[in-house]
């Protein structure tokens, strides 16, 4: 192997392994941290069902950021939603055969990437214009978003301009299922694309990024609104009843 | 108008968001609770020597109880969609009151102590060290949080701040740096069982009065009885229904209601309170011990159902966490939910034709209705999500003929807090008090111009008591804001006793009870 592909072997084994030990861990102690009162914000469902329909509206369509501010909400949504169709795209480069879904979502995959770019541009930009969100934000928020734009911005150039040898950077990425890699392609705007995907692997436990495992354990959220028909007791509050 | 020491803020048509002015209300702090407050509560009585370590161990402690806490603290995206949400920043301009801005406080302290990113980079996360400058912070804006949790409306993720400001809170009270105010009421409720320190023959001799009053303004009588035991239903509410206006013409209207209801009701002196301000100081163990005391008294006294008076912050223990901290309730009558709101016991009885109302006895009074935070955002009535809105409006619209809502962005789940809940409701906090009404207060006035809107109904006693010392401020007059169930009260039509049961009957049975 050669040296940069050693390197960037390890790299993304390092990188994935932090990324699912380290959100494994987070999501772990997120469940086994008891919630010993029901603090649904209302007007919350009163079923299972109702709170798994209001949890789908938060994921998907973002509800309670819609009804706070509407920019926020339309930057932050097309950047996700792009986000979601690159990832997509992406996976083609993780298996063989492709599956017929993610072969036909590729063109769209494209406009994901301008999508996130754009969303992004306009999420950054409130950071600097409005002046509650530049009084709230802190260096490791603007860096965030330096991060992925210009994840998404090396990205749209290898699309674009500087065409890369995709086909090896597939064959190094199974490859590395079986710890035998061939080697990557020496492009420089590929080897930063990748880098700094990797970075953001492995900051992803450690930073605001939790926010994604966070909102489905947020007890606001994810409550059924019935405490007058169940007693809701945490095993650390059962423990003052008996004494 | 009432005088001020600082400048009461001007009224606007549209809400408008003032731009960030840091440290407006850094000098605003409640004063300390003395060590003698302190002690009832299980907390030391002044700041500790070492108590850097204790918080951080207190604060470990609490994010291994409480999942949204640790959740909260680690979720947040900086979108800024709180920002503008918050009463105190609208009306302070302070950024320390923007939602965000009150939970890094105490964010910054959890990054730098128990995140790796805030031990490694602490000025890349905006990580502090907790100094005692910071707890200085923590002690004026986590008691600028009237906990009325609007701002988790608008969060992406549901971040509750007051759940950040009642961990601190709580986090202050075990380090020795307490409030009084809250401090002090619960250890009234200790010793001598309400809130204001009402003692038993206090309040027999106002309910006594009570009934003297009814009988001779409608020739019915109208009981209101403590401490029967047997009675149906075990009523408990806010001590301030005992004497203050407007809270007593609630207090009033709840009793006519049992009287056309035909049920026998009780209020306890040993549970004369209803709100428990447990919740305000984020202290699980004192909540459950303020909650107990209602489960004795409903075992005392024999009772098959316990309904809730008016009060916000009451209704909200009692709806989301009594079952949890004094259940279970199985010696109670099952077909009644546990605990009831009293608005949900007269829409019952309104739904089933049984109460006859005179609506033109209110037509003085043009209405517009305060939803309370804690009812609004926090606990429900009736059946379905959203009863709480609907259940209050429908006894309004029962009761008078004139009601118009406030602006749609002002009430329901995105209502205004009053500015003076989450243990706030006191005269040291005054220019806080004001200044975060503003914005309640500038939709009332607009309703006002509009509409000719002369009262607002409210159903709580903290936002009673509140617009009441508060609107004077802003030109307004303290007797515009009414009890609901005082509506209730002017247009109930009474059913003469039908047992012969007159005046001096009822005299002697107060005496037996006495
Ligand atoms: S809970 Fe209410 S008072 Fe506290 S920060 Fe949120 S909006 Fe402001
Ligand atoms: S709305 Fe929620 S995520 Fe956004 S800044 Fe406020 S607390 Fe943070």
């Amino acid at each position: 192997m050669s040296f940069l592909t050693t390197v960037y072997a390890y790299l993304y084994y390092f990188a994935a392994l932090v990324l699912l030990a380290g959100v494994t861990f987070k999501v772990v102690q997120y469940a086994r941290t008891p919630a010993p009162l029901k603090i649904p914000t209302t007007p919350a469902p009163t079923t299972k069902a109702g709170v798994v329909l209001r949890m789908t509206r938060e994921v998907v369509l973002f509800e309670s950021l819609f009804r706070g501010n509407k920019w926020t909400w339309i930057f932050g949504w097309i950047f996700h939603f792009g986000l979601f169709l690159v990832t997509l795209r992406h996976l083609r480069y993780f298996m063989e055969p492709v599956w017929l879904p993610i072969e036909l979502v590729q063109p769209f995959g494209i406009y994901g990437g301008m999508a996130m770019v754009v969303g992004l541009a306009g999420l950054w930009a409130r950071r600097f214009f409005v002046d509650r969100v530049r009084y709230i934000s802190s260096p490791s928020d603007h860096l965030i978003l330096a991060l992925l734009i210009a994840i998404g911005c090396t990205g749209l150039l290898m699309t674009f301009v500087f065409h890369t040898d995709v086909v090896a950077v597939k064959s190094f990425f199974i490859g590395l299922y079986s710890f035998d890699p061939p080697p990557l392609p020496g492009d420089p705007l590929l080897l930063l694309h990748l880098f700094l995907v990797a970075a953001l692997m492995i900051i992803f436990p450690y930073s605001k990024l939790l926010h994604a495992p966070g909102l489905f354990f947020s007890p606001s959220r994810n409550q059924v609104d019935n405490p007058r028909e169940q007693r809701h007791i945490a095993p650390w509050a059962k423990r003052l009843e008996q004494e | 108008m009432a005088k001020a020491t600082f400048e009461v803020p001007e009224l606007s048509q549209y809400l408008d968001v003032p731009p960030v002015t840091p440290q407006t209300m850094a000098h605003s702090k409640p004063f300390v609770a003395k060590p003698e407050f302190q002690a009832p509560l299980g907390f030391p009585g002044e700041l500790m020597d070492d108590w850097q370590e204790k918080a951080l161990d207190k604060m470990g402690e609490l994010l291994g109880k409480y999942r949204s806490l640790r959740v909260y603290l680690d979720s947040c995206v900086k979108c800024g969609s709180c920002t503008d949400k918050c009463h105190y920043y609208l009306g302070t301009k302070d950024p320390k009151n923007m939602p965000v801005g009150r939970q890094d406080l105490m964010r910054k302290v959890y990054r730098r102590y128990f995140t790796l990113a805030g031990k490694l980079f602490p000025k890349l996360v905006g990580a502090e060290d907790f100094t005692k400058d910071v707890l200085d912070d923590w002690y004026s804006y986590f008691h600028q949080c009237s906990q009325c949790r609007r701002c988790s409306v608008f969060c992406p993720y549901g971040i509750d701040t007051a759940e950040i400001s009642m961990a601190a809170r709580e986090i202050m009270d075990s380090i020795g740096v307490g409030q009084k105010y809250c401090n002090e009421i619960i250890g009234k409720v200790y010793t001598i069982g309400n809130n204001l320190g009402l003692p038993g023959p206090a309040l027999r001799d106002t309910l006594e009065g009570l009934e003297e009053d009814v009988f001779d303004e409608t020739g019915v009588a109208v009981r209101y009885p403590i401490d029967q035991v047997g009675a149906d239903i075990l009523l408990v509410t806010p001590s301030a229904d005992f004497f203050a206006e407007p809270h007593v013409d609630g207090l009033i209207g709840y009793g006519k209601v049992f009287h056309e209801a035909g049920v026998t009701w009780t209020l306890s002196s040993h549970a004369s309170e209803a709100a428990n301000f447990g919740m305000f100081i984020g202290s699980y163990d004192n909540m459950r011990r303020v909650a107990q005391r209602i489960r004795e008294a409903a075992i005392e006294l024999k009772v098959k159902r316990i309904v809730f008076g008016e009060c916000g912050h009451a209704w909200r223990v009692a709806y989301s966490f009594l079952n949890t901290l004094a259940g279970p309730w199985d010696f109670l009558d099952p077909r009644y939910p546990v605990p009831q709101h009293i608005c949900e016991f007269t829409y019952n009885l309104i739904q089933e034709g049984k109460l006859t109302f005179d609506k033109g006895e209110n037509d003085d009074k043009v209405l517009t209705y305060h939803d309370s935070c804690n009812v609004a955002r926090a606990s429900r009535m009736g059946d379905t999500p959203g009863g709480q809105f609907e259940i209050p409006r429908a006894i309004i619209r029962a009761t008078c003929n004139h009601f118009y809502d406030m602006d749609e962005d002002t009430i329901r789940d995105r209502t205004f807090c009053c500015g003076g809940g989450g243990g706030l409701l006191t005269d040291d906090l005054m220019e806080l008090r004001v200044k975060g009404a503003k914005p309640r207060v500038e939709a009332l006035n607009n309703v006002m111009l509009e509409k000719g809107v002369t009262h607002m109904a409210a159903i709580c006693a903290i936002c009673k008591s509140q617009f009441t010392k508060v609107l004077p401020y802003y030109g307004m007059e303290m007797d515009q804001i009414v009890s609901l169930h005082q509506l209730v009260s002017n247009a109930i039509v009474l059913t003469p006793s039908l047992d012969g049961e007159d005046d001096e009957d009822d005299e002697e049975e107060a005496e037996e009870a006495a």
